[in-house]
């Protein structure tokens, strides 16, 4: 409609909390926000968990055990406490939720932009706008594959796929492939290729190793017990490098103990450095590949006697596990012609970022990095969830989002009563906020 | 008797490096450094460099004198021997910013260097460079650097000062990636 000479979008509604994205951290706040009787609604650009359904690998499964897949007011109650969740399972799981927590959400609705305008934030989608006084997004950490530069240097004959577009080892075209990153991704991609009979390079940056299992136990039920997954944002010696640090090298079976560079040697896989250039149509591998590797070895090492310490002498717990060095071999290759021949493949397994492409409140850094302070964004009323280390280690998990979302809720709530002077009590009656709004005609 | 701890002392002064990657942080295009270096033939194989001034924190800068290096080659090349060779000049550069390294990384985790040495290998096939075998590289086969170090500290933490003094180290990091490399001949 236009009026006054300006064009105006359809009014969607005027609540009080937006929240954007509905996967295990905008559930677990809508479900807190609820709780607390604040009107909000959950915007979703697909379904419930879009995000897990985007991602195409067939034997994708969650990294954490099922008994940790707790969120807010939802613990599993399943028959595998031990086991992983697959897509499938971890998609119903959240739907269930959605379902009992009756998620007030809007599926289908693409954000398009969220601005500031005076004390609320417009939120546009493809179905009219919203406003709102408080925001939180929800949309996740992962939502595009992060791909080098170099990859635009790469001869056009070799066929190039991302996470998101990898579904298994028999659609991709015969012959070797290169896996570039060693952290969960790549690793599990290396180990199911080699498992298929395909020849397989890993092109290894800093990577983070650790055993599925030790001392009888998963080693994130360890690192929750020590504390180490209790170590808060405030406290990390260097923030920036702790919430960039690539996922450990998990693997979502209990098949085997540990999933390293190690037991992909063994079969048969060939290590290599980090990818660092494309030249005339050859792969360059750094030369650092042992020291990655031995700085990788050094800090399992510190993890696993931080362990120890924690157990002391309990006789009850299994004896303690040693793990041998990353074995590498005496010249590790450091280039091969990208001629079609020895790869034919090459995966990006080298992150993911978060798509902040909507947003039109001036709250990235120059890398275009969120700012936040534990998840309360340098804008009144906007906040954000889901991110690594985004208040301790655990933020980086689905089962650190039941601590995160508690802690946001209150802020917002403490907030919207700030906002809208309601008394102490105001907290739980349903009509604060609303005189501010006017539903335009 | 005492149990004051002694303060750890390196020689390094951490507090200055810690403030400069903080205020460097907040200001990145003060981090635009250019290294310069000039050289000189002085005939045969012998060739006479100098360094002195260099660009950073937005302006030039210098050294508190101009330092000269000669580079040469052995007698067994049929040279006169004033200098050590390049390649050399490539392991003097790793020793010395591995060693800074481990100093400084030594002195941010409060460990007491007592002595750190170290020797380098590093194997050539001269094969590439008389150009006998295109298959041969000119370059080292590899490099080996073998420390010893005492220091009042594990046996894994000083694994772990050598480990993070790699990761840091700008010579490090130009041996063992590629860099393009611009050679112009002016007018």
């Amino acid at each position: 409609m236009i009026r006054n000479g300006k064009i105006s979008a359809r009014l969607a509604g005027t609540t009080d909390v937006i929240v954007i994205g509905a996967g295990h951290a905008g559930l677990s706040a809508s479900f807190l926000l609820t709780q607390n009787a604040v009107p909000h609604v959950v915007l979703e650009r697909g379904e419930i968990a879009n995000a897990w359904r985007e991602r195409s690998w067939n034997n994708l499964k969650l990294l954490t055990p099922n008994w940790q897949t707790q969120l807010p007011g939802y613990n599993y109650a399943g028959d595998d406490p031990n086991g992983y969740m697959s897509m499938p399972d971890l998609i119903a799981h959240l739907e269930d939720y959605a379902q009992q927590s009756n998620t007030p959400i809007h599926t289908h609705t693409t954000v398009t932009s969220v601005r500031k305008d005076g004390n609320t934030y417009r939120v546009s989608t493809n179905r009219g706008e919203w406003r709102a006084h408080a925001v939180v997004i929800a949309s996740g950490a992962c939502n595009t594959p992060t791909v080098p530069a170099v990859a635009s240097d790469i001869p056009d004959h070799i066929e190039q796929l991302t996470p998101h577009d990898y579904r298994s080892a028999a659609d991709l075209q015969p012959g070797g492939v290169l896996v570039v990153g060693a952290s969960a991704t790549g690793m599990q991609f290396a180990d199911e290729l080699l498992h298929a009979g395909r020849k397989v390079s890993i092109a290894v940056g800093e990577h983070v190793r650790m055993p599925r299992r030790y001392r009888g136990k998963d080693v994130l039920d360890w690192m929750d017990r020590c504390g180490i997954l209790q170590q808060r944002y405030d406290e990390v010696e260097d923030l920036n490098r702790g919430r960039r640090l690539p996922s450990s090298q998990l693997v979502g079976s209990n098949d085997k103990a540990i999933l390293d560079l190690n037991s992909l040697s063994d079969q048969g896989g060939q290590i290599v450095g980090r990818l660092m250039g494309v030249n005339n149509g050859v792969a360059q591998f750094s030369g650092s590949l042992r020291n990655v590797c031995a700085l990788a070895d050094l800090k399992m090492k510190r993890l696993l006697s931080t362990i120890d310490d924690f157990i002391g002498d309990d006789a009850s717990v299994p004896a303690t596990q040693a793990f041998a060095d990353t074995r590498i071999e005496e010249s590790p290759q450091l280039v091969c012609k990208l001629d079609g021949e020895s790869i034919r493949t090459i995966i990006w397994a080298t992150g993911f970022r978060p798509d902040y492409s909507w947003l039109d409140v001036p709250v990235l850094d120059r890398r275009g990095h969120l700012q936040h302070d534990g998840g309360i964004v340098a804008s009144p009323g906007l906040y954000v969830l889901g991110l690594p280390l985004m208040r301790t280690r655990k933020s980086s998990f689905i089962f650190g989002i039941a601590d995160d979302a508690r802690h946001i809720s209150n802020h917002l709530i403490n907030f919207l009563q700030s906002r809208t002077g309601s008394n102490s009590n105001g907290v739980h009656q349903h009509d604060f906020g609303q005189p501010r709004y006017r539903r335009s005609a | 008797m005492t149990n004051a701890t002694i303060a750890v002392d390196n020689g390094v002064n951490v507090e200055a490096l810690l403030g400069a990657r903080e205020a460097l942080t907040a200001a990145p295009e003060a981090a635009g450094f250019i290294w310069r270096a000039a050289a000189e033939w002085k005939g045969g194989t012998h060739t006479e460099s100098s360094v002195q001034r260099f660009f950073g924190l937005g302006e030039e800068q210098s050294h508190v004198q101009e330092f000269t290096y000669d580079t040469d080659h052995p007698e067994i090349f049929a040279s006169a021997d004033k200098g050590s060779t390049p390649v050399e000049m490539i392991l003097v550069g790793l020793a010395g910013c591995l060693t800074a390294g481990i100093a400084a990384v030594a002195q941010n985790r409060d460990i007491q260097l007592n002595s750190v040495k170290a020797s380098i290998d590093a194997p050539m096939d001269i094969q590439g460079i008389l150009g006998i075998d295109s298959d041969v590289r000119n370059g080292f086969k590899s490099i080996t650097v073998n420390y010893q170090i005492d220091a009042d500290a594990s046996e894994e933490d000083i694994a772990a000062l050598v480990a993070q003094s790699q990761k840091r180290s700008a010579v490090f990091d130009i041996i063992t990636n590629p860099t393009n490399v611009n050679v112009v001949v002016n007018k």
